[in-house]
């Protein structure tokens, strides 16, 4: 297992650096860049900027500067886009914001969604399979963009209990709505694929050999089933848990949480090509870091995958 | 001990109902083994499953159950509970599926014993070593922290053995127990179910497709097809004067050991539809015996065979 983990640890550095030189040469292949405006810069000037920027040397040169500077000094480089601040600086600005929303709304998804999906499971056809089945319309006809809308109609324009917007620092009320209008979607993903997966196995020989056992179904559904039933939902959470955390452009766009999701969007719109570089570079890092959880998670669980990586 | 009456399986469906298993009724006293025979989809299984309160949801059952004279069918869940693997024990069908691939052998043993008998954990473990010695795993101490699929397919199948066995039932009921397994491994299996008998005088019912298995296990065989029994008789008499048609073409389909030549015969023609309730014999269209008399009534069972000729009649 440790010789796993350690192997899949190994491949993470190859991988980055294909990567990043991929996806390098990728966005120059866009039109544009990032010092084009309508009103053209005059030739002199743009040398100037292009100098400065490291940009009129040889793609290859920049990329080979590129890549030496984050490995010997962790420097990402300088924003094209945002004057006097280095791609360190947003991304450290940025990410601990919807970090602080994604995880709570990841905690939001599981904390209902498993139970929920649970439920309606047991009660298969009943009061809450029929509530867990319109919540999941509910959140297929309200996307976020209406949610969110919504949210702030209640919470903040009609009963004034949270802010409508802003970050203050990642202080509770600041971080509800965010969360909520995140999650809601992901959350009735998980309650129905949690309650499909629960059916089946429920459903499986093994279980009924649990109940000729003669165990109570409390014993029966904790100590058989659950972990199985949870397969399902780990794999699904894993690249979820990476969107989340690294926010959703439009909940930092209408909360003003000036989270990092806001930030890809500038640097895609500005060809900020540093911007964009050093956000794929955390997003590739943290899909790395949640696939490894999940795989060891996965492990855990089933022995026969258990055995299978050792 | 277990005495079923005039039992019925109905399963309902998208396309009607399906008559599993109709009007059978049979008997088991204390340390009898019987056997019940029949082809694949003749309602075996659905009878055992019955008997454990473990039918699909879509099924209605009628008629009566009887545990020492308690009505099985009119029990209560909990009591159920109480009875299952304490009283009655079940070995499944398929021991692939029916172990818990994501528990250790040990725990699928001890939670047994920690559940209707309150031990503890170092208790149940040593009792889960005794039974597991018993059906004969070896290294059995240091296999308890397996998990199934560590198992090849006889050891399996002894683990769900040794999982019947330890509350000590009064009943197990063994579904095709050797189905899956080779020939050598099926013979172990079967004088290991004979040895439990000695050892703790369990009664069992054993259901097959082979006939061939049931021969010195077994004092009686119940022959079912379509879900219906079509003979009864003690298992010496049965083999010597078989006197249904159906069973005379299992006991062809069962090879011959002292003339291996002699060649295997199935039956022609595949189970019966199970959507109508019969008017006819339900074997009639496959019957080398059928008269004109089995296409319109259907045959009673009466004294232990339900057709319409008498034996002597019978080819
Ligand atoms: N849940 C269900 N819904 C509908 N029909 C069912 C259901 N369960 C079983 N049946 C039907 O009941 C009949 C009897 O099935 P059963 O499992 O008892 O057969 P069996 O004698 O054990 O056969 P095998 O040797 O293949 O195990 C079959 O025709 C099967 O299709
Ligand atoms: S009743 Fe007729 S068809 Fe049915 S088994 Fe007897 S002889 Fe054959
Ligand atoms: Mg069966």
């Amino acid at each position: 297992m440790l010789n796993y983990t350690l192997r899949r640890l190994l491949m993470v550095l190859p991988t980055l650096l294909i990567l990043v030189i991929f996806a390098f040469y990728l966005m120059r292949l866009a039109p544009g860049g990032p010092f084009t405006s309508e009103r053209p810069l005059p030739p002199s000037v743009m040398a100037n900027v292009l100098e400065r920027y490291g940009m009129d040397e040889p793609l290859h040169v920049q990329l080979w500067t590129y890549v030496k500077n984050i490995v010997c000094c962790f420097d990402f480089g300088p924003s094209f886009s945002q004057k006097d601040r280095t791609v360190n600086d947003v991304i450290a600005q940025g990410f601990p914001v919807t970090l602080t929303y994604g995880f709570w709304s990841a905690v939001f998804v599981l904390v209902l969604g498993i139970p929920l999906g649970i439920i309606a499971a047991l009660r298969h056809n009943g009061f809450w399979d029929y509530t867990m089945t319109g919540l999941a319309i509910f959140s297929q006809i309200f996307p976020n963009f209406v949610l969110a809308p919504l949210l702030v109609l209640l919470f903040t324009l009609s009963w004034g209990l949270l802010p409508g917007g802003g970050w203050n620092g990642g202080q509770w009320q600041y971080v509800v709505m965010p969360a909520i209008a995140l999650g809601t979607s992901y959350m009735a993903s998980v309650a129905r694929l949690t309650r499909g997966s629960m059916l089946e196995v429920l459903n499986s020989p093994y279980i009924r050999t649990a109940r000729a056992k003669g165990l109570p179904e409390r014993t029966i559904i904790m100590r058989h089933a659950l972990k199985p039933a949870l397969l399902p939902t780990l794999t699904y959470m894993g690249p979820v848990f990476v969107y989340m955390i690294t926010g959703s452009v439009f909940v930092d766009v209408f909360f003003s949480t000036g989270g990092i999701g806001q930030d890809f969007i500038n640097g895609a719109y500005s060809r900020d090509y540093a911007i964009l570089l050093g956000l794929a570079i955390l997003y590739a890092v943290l899909t790395f870091a949640l696939t490894l959880m999940v795989d060891l998670l996965y492990a855990w669980i089933d022995p026969k995958v258990r055995a299978g990586l050792s | 001990m277990l005495s079923v009456r005039n039992l019925h399986i109905r399963f309902r469906t998208g396309d009607g109902m399906v008559h599993a298993v109709n009007d059978v009724s049979f008997d088991v006293g204390a340390s009898q083994h019987i056997a019940l025979v029949g082809e694949s989809g003749s309602g075996k299984s659905q009878i055992a499953l019955s008997i454990m309160g473990l039918l699909a949801k879509n099924a209605e059952v009628d008629g009566q159950i009887l545990w020492n004279g308690q009505d099985l069918l009119a029990t209560s869940q909990r009591e159920m509970n109480r009875i299952r693997a304490q009283e009655i024990g079940i070995i499944f069908q398929d021991p692939m599926s029916s172990l818990n691939p994501y528990m250790t052998i040990e725990r699928q043993l001890t939670e047994i014993v920690e559940h209707h008998e309150g031990m503890s954990r170092r208790d149940a473990r040593a009792r889960a070593l005794e039974v597991m010695d018993a059906v004969r795993i070896p290294d059995a101490k240091a296999r308890l922290r397996a998990y199934p699929h560590e198992f090849s397919g006889g050891m399996r199948q002894r683990i769900v053995i040794a999982m019947a066995l330890m509350c000590q039932p009064k009943l197990i009921l063994a579904d095709e127990p050797t189905t899956a397994l080779d020939v050598t491994v099926q013979a172990q299996i079967m004088q290991l179910l004979a040895d439990i008998r000695q050892d703790f005088g369990t009664s069992v019912v054993l259901i097959t497709h082979d006939l061939g298995v049931v021969a010195g296990f077994c004092e009686d065989v119940v022959v079912l097809y379509g879900g219906r029994i079509m003979e009864e008789a003690q298992t010496t008499a049965l083999f010597e004067q078989p006197g249904h048609p159906y069973t005379r073409g299992l006991l062809r389909a069962v090879p011959n050991i002292e003339d291996p030549s002699d060649a295997l015969t199935a039956i022609p023609g595949s189970p019966p539809s199970q959507h109508r309730f019969p008017q006819a014999c339900p074997f009639a269209p496959r019957c080398v015996d059928a008269v004109d008399t089995c296409r319109d009534t259907l045959p009673m069972l009466h004294k232990g065979r339900a057709c319409v000729r008498p034996v002597e009649e019978l080819t």
